[in-house]
C-alpha cells in the first residue's frame, strides 16, 4: 500500500513537472521556429525587391511590418496565410483581404502569447500611432485610428470598410487582429488603421 | 518508482548520479523536441483569426 501510494505520488509530481515545462515550451519554446521562418521570409523579401510582380503564394512573405511605437527593432515579415501553419512562421495575412496598400482592408493576425508573440504588445497601440508596411512597390503608412475588443466569429471586422459589410471602400484600410485577453482564445483585439503615406519604392 | 530507477543505475553514488542528470536531461529533450510539437496544436490558447 505505502509502495503503491508512493508511486501514486511520484507519478503526479512528474507529471505537473511535465506541465510546467510544457508551459515553457509553449511561452519561450515556440519562438525559435517563428525565428528561424522570419530569417528566410526577410531574407525572401530582400531579394525580390528587385521589383518582380509575381503572385504571392500562401507561404511566401507579403512584406515587411514595422510598428515604430514597439519599439525600433520591431519588424517581422507577414507571411500570406492565416492558417495555423502561416501564423507559426510570423503575422499572417488574410488572402481574401485586400493586398497591402490597396483599396479595400488589409488584414493581418498574429500570435500573442506564443510563437515569438508578434503581436503581445498590440493593446499599446494608441490613435495616431504608425503603422509601417513594407511591400515589394511601395512603403505603406498606416495611421491607427482606433482600437476594438470582439467575439471570435464578428467578420464584419473584416469587412473592406471594417464594421460596415455593405458599404463599397474607397480608402485603404489595415486591420491587425490577435487574440484577448492573453493566455485565452475568449475574444479578439483588434486594431484599425487608415492609409496615411505611400512612397513608392525606386527602380 | 524513483527509488527502483536509482537501485538499477550502476556504480557508486557519483556515478549514479551523473547518471541521473543524463536521463533526466534525454527525457527533457524527448519531450521538448518530439512531444511537445505534437501536442502543440491541440492548446488552443492563442487563436487569433476572427471567423464564422
Amino acid at each position: 500500500m505505502r509502495a503503491l501510494l508512493r508511486t501514486v505520488g511520484e507519478l503526479s509530481v512528474t507529471a505537473g513537472l511535465i506541465l510546467m515545462l510544457f508551459c515553457a515550451y509553449l511561452l519561450w519554446g515556440t519562438g525559435a521556429y517563428t525565428q528561424s521562418q522570419q530569417l528566410l521570409l526577410q531574407r525572401e523579401l530582400e531579394e525580390r525587391n528587385a521589383g518582380r510582380l509575381a503572385r504571392i503564394e500562401l507561404g511566401e512573405a507579403v512584406a515587411l511590418l514595422r510598428i515604430p511605437k514597439l519599439g525600433r527593432g520591431y519588424r517581422y515579415a507577414v507571411v500570406e496565410g492565416v492558417d495555423a501553419e502561416h501564423l507559426k512562421k510570423g503575422p499572417g495575412h488574410d488572402p481574401a483581404s485586400a493586398p497591402p496598400g490597396k483599396v479595400g482592408n488589409f488584414v493581418v493576425s498574429g500570435h500573442r502569447t506564443t510563437y515569438a508573440a508578434p503581436f503581445n504588445r498590440l493593446d499599446e497601440l494608441e490613435r495616431d500611432d504608425e503603422i509601417i508596411v513594407e511591400a515589394r512597390e511601395a512603403r505603406y503608412t498606416y495611421r491607427v485610428t482606433s482600437q476594438d475588443i470582439v467575439e471570435p466569429d464578428e467578420v464584419e471586422v473584416l469587412a473592406p470598410v471594417p464594421g460596415k459589410p455593405d458599404i463599397r471602400p474607397i480608402r485603404a484600410f489595415i486591420t491587425l487582429s490577435t487574440c484577448h485577453p492573453e493566455y485565452s482564445a475568449a475574444q479578439r483585439l483588434i486594431v484599425y488603421g487608415v492609409l496615411k503615406k505611400t512612397e513608392l519604392r525606386k527602380e | 518508482m524513483y527509488g527502483w530507477i536509482w537501485r538499477k543505475l550502476p556504480g557508486g553514488t557519483g556515478a549514479k548520479a551523473a547518471w541521473a542528470v543524463v536521463l533526466s536531461a534525454v527525457a527533457v529533450a524527448v519531450l521538448w523536441y518530439a512531444v511537445f510539437p505534437l501536442l502543440e496544436p491541440a492548446v488552443t490558447l492563442d487563436e487569433v483569426t476572427v471567423r464564422r
